[in-house]
């Protein structure tokens, strides 16, 4: 037992929690027609692929991948700030959220 | 050489008459255009007045000049200038933007802007009341630039620079009432046409630039000259190109039909571009590479054969012809050929001359045919005119002098003119008599149907319904009297009774002393004699059928119709080139290159790479359904392609593939 505590976790964990909150994302962003869901799951894939980030950062002791997953987190708040207003002026147009229904860009 | 003769000047005023009027003259005031229409070629006029002072010996004029910073002599041409920035330097190629000023150049100059300023002060009451009067100005002025350019022009290249403006001043101003399908035409045949005797100039071009290395006059010069034994091979190859650009601007068989047709652009323009001096630059051109031709018997015979040729066909077909300005057209052809014809003998000089005088009189002629048109209301066929004596009495009296001058009598210009170019074929040898013989025909020739004209116009009863007669203004009386002036005394210039004379040995440093002059005086005498003769006769002939006997060309015409209908229709030469090689090219250019090659090959190209796109597009189109999961769903599968391309060992799936014993798999599978 107490190796279990004292052992570090195996890298691999780490990228396979990545891959399945990748894929959880992924599935998500894909199946569901709320556009907030829907956005929810933008948010997820970038999350996992922040914990890739800081996996690698750690096993190679490079401070890169840090820097870098602060710089995911400050775009993908910026990114939160707009589309939530888009989704908002969306709703206050069409007064829905399904996002089958939001389909003007097509030719 | 002291100072600078601001040759460069010479081109650029009326350029910029041309820029000025063309760009904003129909803002200008009238009085305005005028003024700098005529301003330019005046002042173009003085600095080659200025730099050919030392010609006429105008002393005390000099001192004034050279106070205004004009200093100029005649000290030691050839003067040249030269652009400092140079012009083409591409390798071994260097040719310069220069200026040559020698005796040719200088004498030619003054013909150009003399002739030329009188010509634009006629214009002026000419095309007083037409719409395009700032246009016309503007066209005009653009063509002084381009023929002072094409004469000052140090080297081929220039020259040819100002032969394809000349030319497309050309097309302009025969195409100056555009709105008439027969003017337009004739500015496009004219233009194409000369296009053929450019294609022969530039081939000349490139050949000089072959074989000498240079395009600079003075350079081939004195390369030939430093190779006396060089005759032949590629040099008649060169002189005949340059030959076959000459045929075409000067209207010299095979390519002189532009030139009758040229008539449906305002008289003026006749006069200038169509008779003294644009159809000129191909003798002028010749007898600026005359060291080639000097190097080439043969191409010196192609040159008399064709001017001798054109001579007496243009003047049998003016025999016929009724329109006042197509007699004077043909007339113009014929007297072209008089030039080549001295040119082919190597008369240079006396070519030159006739050029000189042949401008005076026949602009004069023209000017006062554009008289009568413009007095009587546009009418141009001789059969309506007659009787105009009365009405017109400076009219009169100064074509009196122009068809006396042109019919070569003494002591008018065209007298020693012709002479000097009949007494040279004649003592050019055997194939000389026959040259002299056709110039001899010509002459009397040009005597008949001159006289004929006068008679038509301006002797007889009023023919046509007399309308009411417009005044002819000051401002084109003016020129013709100085024309008739020149007309009269041009004739002297050459200094002598008989022959070139002064004017040859004027001229002999740019073109070269006649050798070889087997002559006497008392030949010259003879031969001008018989001159004189057979212009008489024209002018009996003349005057017995169209005074005496005015029924008689009619009955004549009648017992020979197949001879009259062949000169009243030119030979059918435009009917002939119609045939076989407009229709041809038509044809041509109708069925292989419209239909074959630009809409079936070309077109259909286009056609099917736009309809594969058009198809793909409508294929591909469906995808952007407007469905944003859809996209995500190809993004994703995208992704994950490239990951499977990426993830999988590829070459090891391949090896254990190839591995597989498929024989054993398919005997196992039975």
């Amino acid at each position: 037992m107490n190796s279990l505590f004292t052992q570090e976790v195996p890298v691999s964990w780490y990228l396979l929690l990545s891959a399945v909150l990748f894929s959880l994302g992924v599935v998500g962003f894909l199946i569901k027609r709320n556009l907030i869901t829907v956005f929810m799951s933008i948010e997820l894939m970038l999350n996992a692929v922040n914990l890739s980030f800081v996996t690698f950062a750690h096993e190679w002791h490079a401070v890169k991948g840090q820097i870098f997953v602060f710089f995911v987190m400050m775009v993908a708040a910026a990114e939160a700030a707009v589309g939530l207003a888009i989704i908002i002026a969306v709703f206050r147009a069409r007064a829905t959220l399904a996002v089958d229904r939001i389909d003007l860009m097509k030719l | 050489m002291n100072g600078s003769l601001h040759l460069w000047m010479i081109p650029l005023l009326p350029f910029a008459g041309f820029l000025i009027n063309g760009l904003l003259g129909r803002r200008l005031p009238k009085w305005l255009v005028t003024t700098v229409a005529l301003l330019a070629p005046l002042a173009a006029f003085g600095i080659v007045l200025n730099a050919a002072r030392g010609l006429f010996g105008m002393g005390p004029v000099s001192g004034l000049l050279a106070s205004l910073g004009f200093p100029g002599s005649l000290g030691s041409l050839p003067y040249s200038e030269t652009c400092p920035m140079g012009w083409i330097n591409i390798g071994t190629l260097h040719v310069d933007f220069s200026f040559v000023l020698d005796q040719l150049s200088l004498v030619m100059l003054l013909v150009v802007t003399g002739v030329g300023f009188l010509i634009h002060v006629y214009s002026v009451g000419y095309m007083g009341d037409e719409e395009g009067y700032a246009r016309y100005f503007s066209f005009l002025n653009l063509f002084l630039f381009f023929m002072t350019l094409l004469v000052l022009a140090g080297n081929a290249l220039l020259m040819f620079v100002g032969w394809e403006g000349v030319g497309l001043a050309s097309y302009l101003l025969i195409g100056f009432w555009f709105q008439k399908k027969s003017a337009a035409d004739a500015g496009k045949k004219a233009f194409i046409v000369n296009r053929i005797g450019d294609v022969g100039f530039l081939i000349g071009i490139f050949l000089l630039l072959a074989n000498f290395g240079t395009l600079t006059f003075s350079e081939i010069g004195a390369q030939l000259g430093a190779n006396p034994g060089w005759t032949g091979g590629v040099l008649t190859v060169i002189a005949l190109c340059l030959l076959l650009g000459a045929t075409g601007k000067s209207a010299q068989l095979p390519l002189y039909i532009w030139l009758p047709d040229a008539m449906e652009g305002p008289t003026p323009v006749s006069a200038l571009i169509h008779a003294a001096t644009m159809v000129t630059a191909g003798v002028y051109m010749i007898a600026r590479t005359h060291v080639l031709f000097d190097h080439s018997p043969f191409a010196l015979g192609v040159v008399a054969a064709v001017g001798a040729a054109t001579a007496l066909f243009a003047a049998t077909i003016a025999l016929v012809q009724n329109d006042i300005k197509r007699v004077l057209a043909y007339s113009t052809i014929s007297q072209l050929g008089y030039m080549f014809l001295g040119c082919g003998v190597a008369a240079y000089s006396a070519a030159i001359f006739h050029l000189v005088t042949h401008s005076f009189f026949k602009a004069l002629l023209f000017l006062a045919a554009g008289a009568v048109i413009h007095s009587i209301g546009g009418e141009q066929d001789l059969r309506k005119m007659g009787g105009l004596r009365k009405k017109l009495p400076v009219t009169f009296a100064v074509t009196t002098i122009g068809v006396l001058a042109i019919a070569g009598f003494f002591p008018f210009a065209g007298f020693f003119s012709k002479d000097a170019i009949l007494y040279a074929a004649f003592t050019q040898g055997e194939n000389g008599r026959v040259l002299w013989f056709a110039g001899l025909v010509t002459a009397l020739l040009t005597s008949f149907y001159m006289f004929r004209l006068w008679y038509l116009a301006f002797l007889g009863k009023p023919r046509g319904e007399s309308g009411e007669h417009h005044a002819t203004p000051w401002s084109m009386l003016g020129p013709l009297v100085i024309l008739t002036a020149l007309s009269i005394g041009g004739g002297w210039i050459s200094g002598a009774w008989m022959g070139v004379g002064r004017f040859g040995a004027y001229l002999a440093p740019a073109v070269g002393a006649r050798a070889a002059e087997t002559g006497s005086a008392h030949l010259e005498l003879m031969l001008s004699i018989a001159a004189v003769a057979v212009a008489l006769v024209g002018w009996l002939a003349a005057d017995l059928l169209y005074r005496q006997k005015p029924a008689r060309p009619e009955q004549l015409a009648a017992t020979l119709p197949g001879g009259y209908k062949l000169l009243a229709n030119k030979y059918y030469v435009d009917e002939f080139y119609g045939a076989t090689v407009v229709k041809p090219l038509l044809v041509l250019s109708t069925y292989l290159l419209d239909w074959v090659v630009d809409k079936a090959l070309l077109g259909g190209t286009a056609w099917l790479l736009g309809g594969i796109a058009t198809l793909a597009g409508a294929i591909l189109q469906r995808w952007q359904s407007g469905n944003i999961r859809s996209y995500a769903a190809w993004l994703a599968a995208g992704a994950a392609a490239v990951l499977i391309f990426i993830v999988v060992p590829w070459p090891a799936v391949l090896a254990s593939l190839s591995a597989i014993d498929f024989s054993t798999v398919w005997r196992g599978i039975r």
